[in-house]
């Protein structure tokens, strides 16, 4: 489907995408996922043949598309950061004009054109100019170009940035109904967005891929970092003595809280499940245990712990062993 | 190709510039005719249109300033490109519109010999052939207009240059005049010359080795040349730079009656090499 290899683009000496390379497949969502400034758009308008790469190259449907640029873009969709909308034209003709563009047949302009604006609900506006519409609404008008002719790949870039949560829906929805004859590629800082739609995620960091997977391997990818946390009525000082007796632990945070409840939160050295440990020393101590639960990493902080790389693991590392020295 | 070229002649029309360029145009050509033809009584038309000449300096940057600075700023060139057209068809798409545009005031001017005749003794053939060469200066103009507005993301920076190009052109005449006609000065100049083209192509391709030895090369049957037979560079200066006094071709026909097929052909491939300049510099900045 699309394969991208090595690619690197620099714009003067900033290095805006580092040797990316990966392969997308058909019928599934793929999310790109990363902060501002990560590449995500660069990777896109070098995918569909807006910028040139340095280096490298991005095959689409065996069509390089810089070699074959025509026949390799016949296969794409774009819908770009900003919607590339002429605000002087009406919706329909805006739409007629992508669609001749596009090189769609001249017998099937009406019926592809009245299909889009069905699927992106534009059949009120269809008569007014781009100018006039609302944000969620120009956003819908640059998805329907990128839709129409239905191409093999849909790239959207940020697609639903400025819509309200209806929309965003919405949104949702026609792109998981895409998905099921077409490859959707999207773009993404929100990561509720990409968990929900996407089948398979990837983050880009400083122009480097540092993560591709679904997004439950990925969130299984810190398991390493898992934590117990617990409440039991008892203070600080005897919820420590008790704890003390499990070797396990390797550190433990507690927290005091009304009614002489207790809670804490607990790392282990070896990421081993010590639950049932924690339950039978409580018992053993006959000290009421209110509440005891693992706590998996969420894709946030994979996510942060992906694109802000050692900064953060050093910083916690750093808490882990002054809370060590307090035992 | 016809895509893009429908949707911008339409874009001129509806959005009040192409109706703007054509009544600016004729309202002042109208003004010229009624001074010239029917007040005075001069039965040449082709007199009255190189009167109208100045108003293509800032009536050709008004037409040329949005067609790609406009796309640029509002981010609409992500559609072109990334639809499967090429980028030569995107440009020629949009010059032809633009030319459409200026047709349409020239075919109004194709009224104007025949009210001569209504009135008496009119010269057809040199007003029709001087219409058709103004059409095609324009043509020139615009050609120049397009690629300087490739250039740019501002419209205004873009109608200000092509303005100022122009006036250059229009005022070449004069400039050139100021011209050393020696030997050795037409020597210095052509090397000038050859500088600025091999920094253009060093600039574009980033490749010292080709402009490199474009520069040597030309600089070295330069110096032969002129140690050889040193007196071919006399007045050089002003026969190479006097050809950029484009609308002499135009003034020729409207003054002496005289069509120069050279000056036509010097139109034609200005127009070529501009279109083919513009596609460059839409790939140049893909690639920075």
């Amino acid at each position: 489907m699309i394969e991208v290899k090595n690619l690197v683009k620099k714009y003067g000496n900033h290095l805006a995408i580092d040797h990316l390379d990966f392969k997308i497949e058909q019928g599934k969502i793929y999310g790109f996922l990363g902060p501002n400034g990560a590449g995500k758009s660069t990777t896109m308008n070098i995918m569909t043949g807006y910028l040139g790469a340095t280096q490298g190259e991005v095959i689409i449907n065996g069509h390089d598309i810089l070699k074959e640029p025509e026949e390799a873009k016949k296969d794409i969709g774009y819908l770009p950061e900003i919607p590339p909308l002429y605000t002087e034209m009406t919706v329909r003709e805006y739409l007629g004009f992508a669609a001749e563009l596009k090189r769609i047949p001249k017998g099937e302009w009406e019926s592809s054109i009245e299909e889009v604006m069905k699927l992106t609900k534009l059949m009120d506006v269809r008569d007014r100019l781009i100018r006039n519409l609302s944000k969620g609404y120009k956003q819908r008008v640059g998805l329907a170009q990128a839709v129409l002719g239905f191409p093999d790949i849909i790239i959207l870039d940020e697609p639903t940035v400025g819509l309200d949560p209806k929309q965003i829906i919405e949104i949702r929805e026609l792109i998981r109904n895409l998905a099921k004859k077409h490859t959707v590629i999207l773009s993404s800082h929100i990561l509720a967005e990409v968990r929900e739609v996407c089948d398979y995620i990837m983050i880009i960091s400083k122009g480097k891929l540092v993560a591709s997977d679904t997004p439950e391997n990925l969130e299984h990818l810190m398991d390493g970092a898992e934590s117990v946390e617990i409440e039991a009525k008892a203070d600080a000082s005897k919820m420590r003595e008790i704890l003390d007796r499990i070797p396990e632990i390797a550190s433990v945070k507690t927290e005091a809280q009304e009614n002489g409840i207790t809670a804490a939160v607990i790392t282990t050295k070896q990421h081993q499940d010590i639950r049932e440990k924690i339950f039978l020393t409580f018992a053993e101590a006959k000290c009421p245990l209110l509440t005891l639960k693992s706590n998996r990493a969420s894709l946030e902080e994979i996510f942060l712990e992906l694109t802000q790389g050692e900064a953060v693991l050093n910083k916690d590392e750093k808490e882990d062993e002054t809370n060590a020295g307090d035992l | 190709m016809l895509a893009i070229y429908k949707r911008e002649l339409r874009s001129y029309f509806q959005s009040m510039i192409g109706c703007v360029f054509v009544a600016f145009l004729v309202a002042f050509t109208g003004i010229y005719f009624m001074a010239y033809n029917l007040n005075a009584g001069y039965p040449y038309f082709s007199y009255t249109l190189s009167g109208s000449l100045i108003v293509f300096l800032v009536g050709i940057p008004l037409i040329t300033m949005k067609s790609f600075s406009e796309e640029r700023k509002n981010k609409t060139d992500q559609l072109l490109l990334t639809a499967p057209v090429g980028i030569g068809k995107v440009v020629l798409g949009k010059y032809l519109a633009m030319v459409s545009v200026l047709a349409v005031p020239n075919l109004i001017f194709c009224l104007f010999p025949l009210i001569i005749k209504l009135q008496g003794t009119a010269y057809l053939k040199v007003d029709y052939i001087s219409i058709g060469v103004f059409f095609l200066l324009g043509c020139v103009y615009i050609a120049i207009g397009m690629f300087l507005s490739s250039l740019t993301e501002s419209q205004i920076i873009a109608f200000i240059t092509t303005f100022g190009v122009l006036l250059m052109l229009y005022l070449w005449d004069g400039i050139l005049s100021f011209l050393p006609s020696s030997a050795i000065s037409g020597m210095v100049g052509i090397l000038i010359l050859i500088t600025i083209v091999a920094a253009y192509i060093q600039h574009m391709t980033g490749n010292w080795i080709l402009s490199g030895g474009i520069e040597l090369i030309g600089a070295a049957i330069c110096i032969v040349t002129y140690i050889l037979k040193s007196n071919l560079f006399e007045n050089m200066l002003t026969k190479v730079l006097g050809n950029l006094a484009l609308a002499n071709v135009f003034t020729d026909i409207t003054s002496k009656s005289i069509v120069d097929i050279s000056g036509i052909v010097l139109y034609l491939s200005i127009i070529v090499v501009f279109i083919f300049l513009t596609v460059q510099a839409i790939q140049k900045r893909r690639w920075s």
